[in-house]
């Protein structure tokens, strides 16, 4: 997958949990979770979202990398070998 | 022949609009299956048929805002009657107390003025008529509604909206987008109503326990560790598990107060309180939930506050909670003082869990703590009752194996 599309996946992701959010208005390195106000079931959807778009498994002990769109794209795109 | 009617949605609701017909004359229907798009005061609502038939005939088209109980369409029944659900459930009858299926108006407003003279003072439009108005910038006043009492009706708008199009381009601009049908004044003030209600009503008890969720979260750590991510676990779904096992031994926590009594229920189904974004609160039930597994309420929970975000929940989803959680935890408050949804009996409250210190066999440590507060109705049940029943959720949460 190329860094695009997996940008693209991880805004597919969060729209899916929060529709009624702009996402151009977020700040890619800060936590999504003090931007948008998402509870962890929110999260959680997210994180199954990210796997099933991006279909890499992620352990629980990673999802702390989840937490900004930036960690996101460089977890996601570590995790299918892209550059 | 049997009729099906407009359903409660909760305490809070008095009328809803048909959006959009899933069925037409001639289809075959059985129980559950959605048949109607109904918009509220909190959004669009896919709402279910109780039982199996044909349908006849549809008595309201969609645009249409009709009172709580009022027919909607008519069904041959096959004989098959799963329930007696085709008025609406008990639920409903106590929540439109006293409100007439042709009363239009909010029975406070049947005072001296001649309704009439009141109403023209107010437009009369549906939530989604609006919504559609804000979007394609048509100005309300002066447009004719269809609907009842000549409220304005989507199509009105639609109508109007094709005929001055060239002046297009509204001067404001357009609100955050909200999910379908979504008015959060009207919202606000439907809450407000049934939180009235509620502090009006219902004597209300308040009591706190602090719980010690070591074990638990010790377990959901160990748990996750080994699960694929579609598999995992939220503490929440403990929680709500071991409420649920809680109630079967304290079951005057567990239904509704109508008409002057309460009514045990079978089921256990747990109202989840997902506050909206937007702003706002809506409960749905998850069903059964003593009888499922930690997987399946986790699985329900997920695609329960997804289809709350997208707009696509359930009738039954809607009326059928018999009593409701409410985790602000998250928000960092420690401890919930609740507000009973009527005609529930009672609501749970759970907080942040917290390191504190914690003293136990002459020792002291430190431990992640829970509050969990009980807010119960004195007319069915006593802080005795209550206490054993938060009692219970602890001693279920220090196993958590065997949730």
């Amino acid at each position: 997958m190329t860094e695009v599309e997996i940008k693209q996946a991880v805004r597919d992701a969060l729209s899916n949990v929060a529709p009624e959010v702009d996402l151009d208005a977020l700040d890619p390195g800060k936590d999504l979770r003090d931007q948008i106000d998402i509870d962890s079931v929110d999260f959680l959807n997210f994180v199954i979202g990210l796997h099933k778009e991006v279909n890499v498994e992620i352990p629980d002990a990673d999802v702390a990398k989840l937490v900004t769109l930036d960690g996101c794209v460089a977890y996601l795109t570590d995790k299918t070998g892209g550059s | 022949m049997t009729e099906f009617r407009m359903p409660s949605l909760g305490a809070d609701m008095q009328f809803g609009t048909i959006v959009e017909w899933r069925v037409k004359p001639g289809d075959a229907v059985k129980r559950g299956d959605v048949v109607a798009l109904v918009e509220t005061e909190k959004g669009v609502i896919e709402v279910e048929i109780f039982e199996n038939g044909v349908i006849e005939s549809l008595a309201i088209p969609p645009g249409r805002k009709v009172p709580v109980g009022a027919t909607l369409a008519t069904l041959s029944g096959d004989g098959k009657k799963v329930e007696a659900q085709a008025a609406p459930p008990p639920v409903a009858v106590a929540a439109v107390t006293a409100t007439p299926v042709q009363e239009e108006r909010p029975p406070i407003k049947a005072s001296v003025a001649p309704p009439q003279a009141e109403e023209a003072a107010r437009l009369r439009i549906s939530p989604l008529a609006r919504k559609r108005a804000q979007e394609l910038g048509v100005d309300l006043s002066g447009i004719a509604g269809t609907g009842v009492d000549s409220s304005i009706t989507v199509t009105d708008v639609e109508r109007v909206a094709q005929s001055v199009k060239p002046s297009a381009a509204p001067t404001t601009p357009a609100p955050p987008a909200t999910p379908k049908g979504l008015d959060l004044a009207a919202m606000r003030r439907v809450i407000a109503a049934a939180m009235a209600r509620s502090k009006r009503e219902i004597p209300h008890y308040y009591l706190s326990s602090t719980i010690d969720m070591r074990r638990s979260l010790d377990w959901l750590a160990a748990e996750n560790a080994k699960r694929p991510v579609t598999k995992r676990l939220l503490h929440s779904v403990l929680l709500i598990r071991a409420v649920a096992l809680a109630l079967r031994s304290t079951p005057e926590l567990n239904g509704f107060w109508i008409d002057d009594g309460f009514k045990a229920s079978e089921g256990i189904h747990i109202g989840v309180a997902i506050s909206l974004r937007q702003g706002g609160l809506i409960n749905p039930a998850i069903h059964d939930v003593d009888k499922k597994n930690l997987d399946e309420l986790m699985e329900n929970m997920l695609d329960l506050v997804n289809r709350a975000r997208t707009g696509h929940l359930r009738s039954s989803e809607l009326s059928d909670g018999t009593i409701t959680v409410t985790n602000l935890g998250e928000q960092g408050v420690e401890t919930v003082f609740g507000v009973i949804y009527p005609p529930q009996v009672a609501l749970v409250g759970f907080g942040k869990i917290i390191e504190r210190p914690f003293a136990a066999h002459g020792l002291l440590g430190v431990r992640p703590m829970i509050d969990a507060t009980l807010a119960a109705d004195h007319r069915v049940s006593d802080g005795h009752r209550g206490g054993r029943f938060l009692i219970a959720i602890d001693r279920l949460l220090q196993e958590p194996e065997k949730l």
